[in-house]
């Protein structure tokens, strides 16, 4: 498959992290990792439980800093980069919707507080395309694990430019039919130059794309 | 709509949907404040003395009551990452999150206050004062509840502590609050009070958000 090295902007953005350090407590996860993520890749992050995967795609979406080292968005430090601001998705462990809201407020509320002003119609298409559209008027606490799953990777259906996607276990929950809409996704944001990085405990075939491997080796027992 | 608006409209949204829940501050304020009659006597010399300490303290407990959830729900499901990687500044989330508390914790207490007032027998001027003092006061309590509430975010006891840090802060209002009514009641003029606690007001609208947001970033 072919690479697309740099971003359609063509200013060969990606990311860069050198050095990398991160503690936990007294606790290093990991230190001196340094790597590199271009336009079009898709990314398995792997690491046994503990290894510092999602402190490491905290640090990547913004919401930590590293003990130390340096992290890129081309030459701009990550912090306070517009421009990977305006690409990143980054959907966490949890899934970010509120109990009381339902299905349509919660993914209206998180798609407005990132700055994509969708109408109603969009939203309730996203919610279509991930098979949620019926549960669409419920309150989220009666939906389940796996549908809330549904609901809260709906964002990336909302997705229309290249972007820089950070998802923690968006498998997790899933059934087969749900992980298969998920690859698709990944595949769409891979094909127009986006980038997806994402963990799994499952394995992933990467759904005919080329898929690489990062992988976080604990320092302890090591 | 602005992320800001979003957040401040889902807030007040949540409450809508759990009235119990929202109504319970106010609650407390006229429980708490009624039994006070009951417990001291009903003379209404006394009453009126310390009435205005009564509702400030009441009113004060009553906005700390409601600030263990400011910040927990969205930390524990997600919420909380989500918005401080969002589109708006983390100083904006304090602010949009101190102004939904407000409306839910402190404009009721304002409007059920002359109720308070009639029954410590108070005159209507210093119901007047009182009402106004709350205005004033309040957002202050919600700020300096929201900065404690940050602070002490993912912790054990955390609403212990969120007492013991805000407490000491917001003794300066109680001290004024109650104050102003007082002074209205032996026939002072109360102004002295009321620009120390639009002083206040001024000082913790500018600093307590941007702390706020800081201890939030620490937190998360």
């Amino acid at each position: 498959m072919a690479e697309e090295l740099t971003f359609n902007n063509g200013q060969g953005a990606c990311m860069r992290a050198h050095d990398l350090t991160v503690h936990r407590g007294s606790e290093t996860l990991f230190k001196a990792l340094s790597f590199e993520l271009q336009a079009g890749q898709l990314i398995w992050l792997r690491g046994s439980n503990g290894s510092g995967k999602t402190s490491l795609l905290r640090v990547i979406a913004g919401l930590s800093q590293p003990d130390g080292g340096q992290i890129r968005w081309g030459m701009q430090p990550l912090a306070g980069c517009e421009e990977y601001e305006s690409r990143r998705v980054y959907i966490g462990h949890a899934n970010a919707l509120k109990d009381d809201l339902t299905a349509l407020e919660a993914l209206q509320f998180l798609t407005t507080v990132h700055g994509r002003n969708h109408g109603k119609a969009s939203i309730e298409s996203a919610l279509r395309h991930m098979g949620v559209f019926h549960r669409r008027k419920l309150p989220i606490r009666m939906l389940s694990q796996g549908q809330r799953r549904r609901v809260a990777l709906a964002r990336l259906v909302l997705e229309k430019n290249a972007g820089f996607w950070v998802l923690d276990e968006p498998f997790d929950a899933l059934d087969d039919a749900g992980s298969l809409l998920v690859q698709q996704l990944f595949k769409t944001n891979v094909e127009r130059g986006g980038t997806v990085l994402f963990t799994s405990h499952i394995p992933f075939d990467g759904a005919g794309l080329l898929v690489r491997e990062l992988a976080l080796h604990g320092t302890r027992g090591a | 709509m602005t992320p800001m608006a979003a957040l401040l409209a889902r807030d007040l949204r949540l409450a809508s949907r759990r009235p119990a829940e929202a109504l319970l501050p106010v609650v407390f304020f006229v429980v708490a404040a009624s039994l006070f009659p009951l417990g001291v006597g009903p003379e209404e010399a006394t009453l009126r003395q310390i009435a205005p300490g009564i509702v400030w303290v009441c009113a004060l407990l009553s906005s700390l009551l409601s600030l263990g959830t400011m910040y927990a729900g969205d930390y524990s499901d997600g919420s909380l990452e989500q918005m401080l990687i969002s589109r708006m500044s983390s100083v904006e989330l304090a602010v949009a999150k101190c102004l939904a508390h407000w409306l839910m914790s402190g404009v009721p207490l304002i409007v059920v206050s002359p109720l308070l007032g009639l029954l410590f027998g108070l005159s209507w001027e210093s119901i007047g004062m009182m009402a106004f003092g709350l205005l004033l006061g309040t957002p202050v309590l919600s700020m300096m509840g929201s900065m404690g509430a940050a602070l002490t975010l993912g912790l054990r006891n955390s609403s212990v502590l969120i007492l013991l840090i805000v407490l000491p802060l917001c003794v300066p209002v109680l001290i004024f609050g109650a104050g102003a009514v007082s002074a209205a009641e032996v026939g002072l003029s109360p102004s002295g009070h009321f620009y120390l606690l639009g002083a206040m007001l001024l000082l913790t609208s500018v600093g307590a958000p941007v702390a706020t947001a800081a201890a939030l970033r620490i937190s998360v």
